[in-house]
């Protein structure tokens, strides 16, 4: 599995891992790492140490997460984002979206 | 038959040149229900298979005139793609000559003596098989008409799509492009169109996503880019509205990276806006170059309130170059999967002979280092060359005798006041109001000048009192700006009024523009250009007498008149 998630001991936040491509292809993975039994989580982290790319429907993937975070209220934030990654992420300026780190 | 294991007869061909053995074949197959063909040798049996086409056939080896081998292999040419099963019946035991029927083209052998039970089992075998085979083709067949059928519609929606986004300048002289025939099912779009009063907007961009839904999307976008710009509104006026529709019909998820541009020659400025395409370039003439980079969310996600339609602005001269381009450029692979890159892309640039349009260049560049193996159907890219005239010349709507229909007389005055002045541009509302006269709409860019000239100067120069001598100088020029948005932002207890007054006159009419402010008005008879320190107010007031007929201010200099006549020409003129 490409994706990986763990929550933190409080269950408040979950962590989604992604390792590799970040595409399309993850769609129904990625989908299901923020849907299954996430009751009670609050904060999210999305861990990209691993991910050595994306692409836009890995943007909107990210969109679909932060509407079901609750929007503009969501706590996201993205994390080890390697230069391809980040890059992708600025020309986008999905800084004003989500907290990059 | 409708015992379950043997619920359809199977047509079998058998031939065997001892009639003793074809007989108890024969029978013993007719006995488990199947209908059955028999032939005395090679020969016969293949012109019973040709006429009667059966579904499996039994051969014995040897058999005079055509023997067994053969016959399998004129059997397997005539059934081309179908299967039909060749068994061989043979006495033979040697392992050599078992494998030679294989490799002839036989499925399987039978060995004399039969044996009922192999017999039947065998055929159940090879029925199941074959019926599995003819499935698979049928589905095969089946998938490849949809796709024919599907790549045929895409060429029609494509011929429509051309229809509704391409009625724009992409050919003008001075602009250069390349997409794939196909880009609209990528998700890319390319569009130009001119404005009313002189200039073009661009608009470059890239639907997340392939095929229908990226095509869908393509659509609203382009009847509002085109729509809009045409009637003269401005580039973050098209642009709020372009985001608005994208956020209300696309799913969440899916959204549009786009870079706009409007370019004023008259002017030598260029409004740039960008959310998510890869940096744009303004190629100086000089041989620098300003990298256009994207500072906004791609259209399509922020609902309106928290858009951000701002354009920075920058000076530009005759012979500088504008490049747009989606990430395809960027990613472009070649044999090994490497990326193009930005390192790829700003050495090629770099390397541009002068004079070479951009996009020729650097199309080659990418194609080059993809291989010419390669399809290079995601490059979408979109140059421009700023020129001193307009190049693009508005397409008059050439009128018909019918053309002097419409309101002939008539008179309205309309006011924008207090922090509206800030907020709304009048002029597409104003020019609406014109264009009901059929006669007057084959000068709606003349007609959107001269109001978009009255208005400027009565909101920057009357309004906003922002001297004119600033716009001089590079600095200055960007001074100017930067300080027109600080004070419109809080422009407050300030109107500007216009009235229009229009008459029909024959074959032709008159239409009277007057325009308005509560500025402190400004001395007309004071000499222009002085030391070349007004050359661009100037150019505005010039240009109106240009165009119209008559130009004069009030005493006060808040109040400008301007009388356009006009005549209906025979060719649209």
């Amino acid at each position: 599995m490409p994706v990986h998630t763990r929550q933190s001991d409080d269950g408040e936040t979950r962590t989604i891992a992604i390792e590799g491509r970040f595409d399309f292809s993850t769609h129904q993975a990625f989908r299901d790492a923020y849907e299954k039994g996430s009751e009670g989580v609050h904060h999210w982290v999305i861990d990209m140490s691993d991910t050595s790319y994306l692409d836009s429907s890995a943007l909107g993937m990210l969109l679909l997460l932060r509407d079901y975070a609750g929007g503009d209220k969501a706590s996201i934030h993205i994390e080890n984002c390697n230069g391809d990654v980040r890059r992708i992420l600025a020309i986008s300026n999905f800084e004003q979206l989500f907290s990059i780190r | 038959m409708t015992e379950p294991e043997n619920p359809r007869p199977l047509r079998l061909l058998i031939a065997d040149d001892s009639n003793t053995d074809r007989l108890i074949l024969q029978a013993m197959l007719r006995r488990q229900g199947h209908e059955v063909q028999a032939a005395e040798d090679g020969q016969a049996a293949l012109k019973l298979y040709d006429c009667w086409q059966p579904d499996m056939v039994l051969l014995d080896v040897m058999m005079p005139r055509l023997d067994g081998v053969e016959a399998a292999r004129q059997i397997k040419a005539l059934a081309g793609e179908t299967l039909v099963p060749v068994i061989f019946l043979t006495s033979l035991t040697d392992a050599g000559s078992l494998a030679q029927c294989l490799d002839a083209g036989g499925d399987d052998f039978l060995p004399k003596p039969y044996n009922p039970v192999i017999i039947e089992a065998k055929l159940r075998a090879f029925d199941r098989m074959r019926r599995m085979h003819e499935t698979l083709s049928q589905q095969r067949d089946l998938i490849k008409a949809r796709n024919e059928q599907l790549l045929e519609e895409q060429i029609i929606a494509r011929r429509v799509f051309d229809n509704i986004a391409h009625t724009g300048c992409l050919n003008a002289p001075n602009i250069r492009y390349h997409a794939s025939p196909m880009s609209v099912f990528n998700g890319d779009i390319l569009f130009a169109c001119p404005r009313p009063a002189g200039g073009v907007h661009l608009l470059v961009g890239d639907f997340t996503g392939h095929g229908l839904p990226a095509a869908i999307g393509a659509l609203p976008v382009a009847e509002i880019f085109y729509g809009m710009t045409s009637k003269g509104f401005s580039g973050p006026d098209v642009l709020r509205e372009l985001n608005q529709k994208l956020v209300r019909i696309l799913p969440t998820g899916m959204f549009c990276c786009a870079a706009f541009a409007d370019v004023d020659f008259r002017q030598g400025m260029l409004r740039f806006w960008n959310g998510g395409l890869p940096d744009g370039y303004l190629m100086y003439k000089s041989g620098d170059h300003q990298a256009l980079a994207s500072r906004h969310l791609p259209l399509g996600i922020l609902a309106p309130e928290r858009f951000v339609a701002a354009m920075e602005e920058y000076r530009v001269e005759p012979g500088d170059q504008l490049l747009l381009m989606t990430d395809g450029v960027l990613e472009a692979a070649d044999e090994q999967g490497q990326h193009f890159g930005e390192r790829r892309l700003a050495e090629t640039l770099g390397a541009r002979p002068t004079g070479a349009s951009p996009v020729d260049h650097l199309v080659q560049a990418v194609q080059g280092f993809t291989g010419s193996a390669r399809e290079s159907d995601d490059l979408t890219l979109l140059g421009l060359r700023v020129t001193g005239q307009d190049p693009v010349a508005l397409q008059s709507v050439s009128a018909a005798r019918s053309a002097v229909t419409g309101p002939a007389f008539w008179r309205c005055s309309y006011q924008v006041e207090g922090q509206t002045l800030g907020q709304f541009n009048p002029l597409p509302l104003l020019l609406h109001v014109c264009m009901a006269v059929a006669g007057l709409r084959q000068h709606s860019g003349e007609i959107y000048t001269l109001l978009a000239e009255l208005y400027n100067n009565a909101l920057e120069h009357g309004v906003l009192e922002l001297p004119s001598g600033w716009k001089n100088g590079p600095e200055g020029f960007s001074r100017y700006y930067a300080e027109r948005e600080r004070r419109l932002a809080r422009v407050d207890g300030h109107y500007i009024r216009f009235e229009l007054e229009h008459r029909m006159e024959g074959n032709g009419g008159q239409l009277v523009i007057r325009c308005q402010d509560s500025g402190r008005g400004f001395d007309p008879d004071a000499p222009e250009g002085e030391g070349g320190t007004s050359v661009y107010a100037g150019r505005g007031l010039s240009l109106i007498r240009q165009l119209s007929s008559g130009l004069s201010y009030n005493k006060q200099g808040n109040q400008a008149e301007v009388v356009y006549d006009w005549e209906l020409s025979e060719n649209g003129g």
